[in-house]
């Protein structure tokens, strides 16, 4: 219990010198909104095991520490920046250090006329129409308490914003990257992107850490995916072993649109990703796919809702776990379709390997249909590597460990062959092959 | 080569072979055959390494070494190779990332170098035309969709990749219509050499008339019941297992 208070005072107490450190950039209507979200965050509980939809989840762990706001402006070499790049794949680059944008290390190739990529700071100073628009309009800070935290705490986060018509053709790859040392810092970035009518783009969230220091990441994406836009959305996950990275995607997708996230999650020592993709308009398309890999005493949550709330939407979910040692899985998918949402196709799948006796994961697919012209489907399994396949790999002469990372990389290889950057595939595929060898 | 000396084997505490003796030399096809349930493939699993199978007497000795304390990877490093009966699908294997990975172990394994992709595949290129299997497959997950011939293609196939020095064929036509056999057949013949050996299991004497045995031995619940040259897989056509059976229950009766 006292940590809880103490978590929440402290980001209570110290909200007046954080809105004194905007100087500027604070308009009345952002700082009101701040307040407003402030208020919620005090008001609204920290979630607990007693809560149905964070009843595998104990972030308890999370509430020992006192998290603080970076001090300093950490500077970083342009070597450790290209660092995480994706070998030679061309793409406008977006750094953030410590949560902070860096522009010196960030770099724009040629956007289409009227494209934006860049830090949300900007975007509230430059262009406050869009931001008015679409900004913390499609999650909630008066009843998510993690939102409502950082939505007081506006300030850094990247911002996409796409003109009607126009394809971007090389991805946006935003990095944040966290090196944190003695001081135990949070970051919160808050991040919009918007793909107005007919517009094509890939973004790329790429959350790293240089050590295993221990920080919390507490981020907020909005998508928007207006008619008929194509938004190709990745988010690698390589977190330091014992941070916390609490993470929330809301989608609001319009008539015709097509959206895709691939989730690829092997860091943090507790993970919670909720992502909320909403039809509102007919023909639209989604798919997330997610790939976590655990170990030692991770925990992996993810919860997603897919609201088919218009009909004639399709939505494919697959999602696979690799779990070892004493790590943690959930999965919770949900996928809702209301009552006039018929000619709904959703299907869903969760599978999970097991590397260990001590591994542990929880899957519950949840689908509450309310129209009767639809096609859904579910499943989930819980399994552990197939001893035929491996018996076959051994009597060909492949060991025992070199079998094991064939077969897990084929368990894993649908959801990898399904993005569609082939440098994104490469890259996810060394993660796995890295993971593999420790 | 091969000396199987007095092997008795269970699974699930249910006795199965009960005291085998075969010795097999280079250069030499044998045939084991036998009714259904006698063991054949039982016999095969086991060689090849199977755990499940429990060795509750006797001894096998490859090449005057211990094969039973080799675990089923050395066992194929130093040369025996089992073609599966039913062999297993493995989605999201692929058919040339399979072979490439086993055939560079097994090089690593003698000290040879590893062959890299395109030496790989130079490699291959003919062992595929054996098999009359097209590089399409190649980048296909292992067995999956194959029908059974070509999945019975894909195991000699791998086994003129691999060039084992025991070559264990488990049923290998099993399922298959006349042409994919003679594909098959004509794969092990073309393999064969005076430097390995050839175990053929099957129930039926069909393969042998394109794979002609030097020895043809016949089990019978879990033991060999009578050997001799490849007139007796004739005989056996001729007169079924039964036959066997009774001229057994005579010599025990008699």
């Amino acid at each position: 219990m006292d940590n809880i208070i103490e978590f929440k005072e402290w980001f209570v107490k110290n909200f007046n010198t954080f809105e004194d450190s905007l100087n500027g950039e604070n308009t009345p209507e952002l700082h009101r909104v701040r307040k407003e979200a402030l208020k919620n965050f005090s008001e609204l509980s920290l979630p607990t095991l007693k809560d149905e939809e964070w009843r595998y989840t104990n972030i308890s762990p999370l509430l020992k520490y006192n998290f603080t706001l970076p001090s300093e402006d950490l500077k970083i070499s342009d070597e450790l920046a290209s660092k995480y790049l994706f070998g030679e794949m061309e793409s406008n680059i977006l750094i953030f250090v410590n949560g902070k944008f860096s522009k010196e290390n960030s770099k724009l190739l040629n956007l289409p006329e009227g494209t934006m990529a860049g830090s949300i700071s900007d975007a509230m100073k430059n262009n406050p129409e869009i931001i008015e628009k679409h900004f913390g309009k499609y999650t909630s800070y008066s009843n998510q308490i993690f939102t409502a935290l950082s939505t007081a705490y506006t300030k850094n986060g990247a911002f996409v914003y796409v003109p009607e018509g126009k394809i971007v053709e090389d991805p946006i790859h935003i990095i944040f990257i966290t090196t944190a040392s003695e001081e135990k810092i949070i970051i919160q970035p808050r991040n919009l992107f918007v793909a107005s009518k007919n517009s094509q783009v890939t973004i790329i969230e790429h959350f790293v850490s240089e050590n295993d220091s221990i920080y919390f990441t507490n981020a907020v994406t909005e998508i928007v995916v207006e008619d008929n836009a194509i938004v190709d959305h990745y988010k690698l996950q390589e977190e330091s072993k014992n941070a916390f990275h609490i993470a929330r995607v809301e989608i609001d997708q319009k008539r015709s649109s097509n959206f895709t996230s691939h989730s690829i999650s092997t860091g943090g020592v507790i993970t919670r990703n909720d992502i909320n993709a909403r039809f509102n308009g007919e023909g639209g398309e989604c798919t997330l796919n997610g790939l976590f890999l655990l170990e030692d005493k991770q925990l992996f949550d993810a919860h997603t809702l897919i609201d088919h709330a218009s009909p004639l939407c399709n939505s494919h979910e697959h999602y696979k776990g690799i779990l070892d040692d004493h790590s943690r899985g959930v999965f919770n998918g949900k996928v809702l379709v209301r009552q006039d949402a018929q000619k709904t196709n959703a299907f869903q799948q969760n599978n999970n390997i097991l590397l260990s006796n001590n591994a542990l994961v929880n899957t519950k697919p949840q689908l509450e249909i309310f129209a009767d012209d639809v096609k859904c489907s579910h499943g989930a399994t819980i399994g552990q590597i197939d001893e035929e396949a491996r018996f076959y790999l051994k009597s060909r002469g492949i060991g025992e460990e070199a079998a094991n990372a064939i077969l897990i990389h084929a368990f894993a290889s649908d959801v990898i062959k399904s993005m569609k950057i082939e440098s994104v595939r490469n890259y996810s595929e060394d993660i796995l092959s890295k993971r593999l060898n420790q | 080569m091969l000396e199987v000396k007095n092997l008795h084997v269970s699974i699930n505490g249910n006795k199965i072979l009960k005291g085998i003796n075969l010795t097999i030399n280079a250069g030499e096809v044998h045939a084991i055959m036998g009714p259904n349930g006698s063991g054949k493939s039982t016999l095969a699993l086991v060689l090849a390494g199977r755990e499940e199978y429990e060795v509750t007497d006797g001894e096998v000795f490859y090449n005057g070494e211990n094969l039973l304390e080799l675990s089923p990877e050395d066992r194929a490093r130093k040369g025996l190779f089992l073609a599966f009966q039913y062999p297993v699908e493995i989605p999201g294997v692929s058919n040339v990332n399979l072979l490439k990975t086993a055939l560079n172990e097994i090089r690593k394994f003698h000290n040879e170098e590893e062959l890299d992709a395109i030496d790989f595949l130079n490699l291959i290129k003919d062992k595929m035309k054996l098999v009359e299997l097209d590089e399409s497959f190649l980048k296909r997950s292992v067995n999956e969709g194959f029908s059974g011939g070509e999945k019975k293609r894909n195991e000699i196939f791998q086994m003129a990749v691999l060039n084992p020095k025991l070559a264990i064929l488990d049923e290998t036509d099993s399922g298959l219509d006349i042409d994919a056999l003679k594909v098959v057949a004509n794969g092990v013949n073309k393999l064969k050499s005076k430097d390995n050996a050839t175990i053929i299991v099957t129930h039926y004497q069909r393969l042998l008339d394109y794979i002609v045995p030097d020895f043809v031995h016949v089990l019978y619940d879990g033991k060999i019941v009578k050997s001799g040259g490849k007139e007796l897989a004739f005989e056996l056509e001729e007169k079924g297992y039964d036959w066997l059976k009774n001229s057994k229950e005579k010599v025990v009766t008699g």
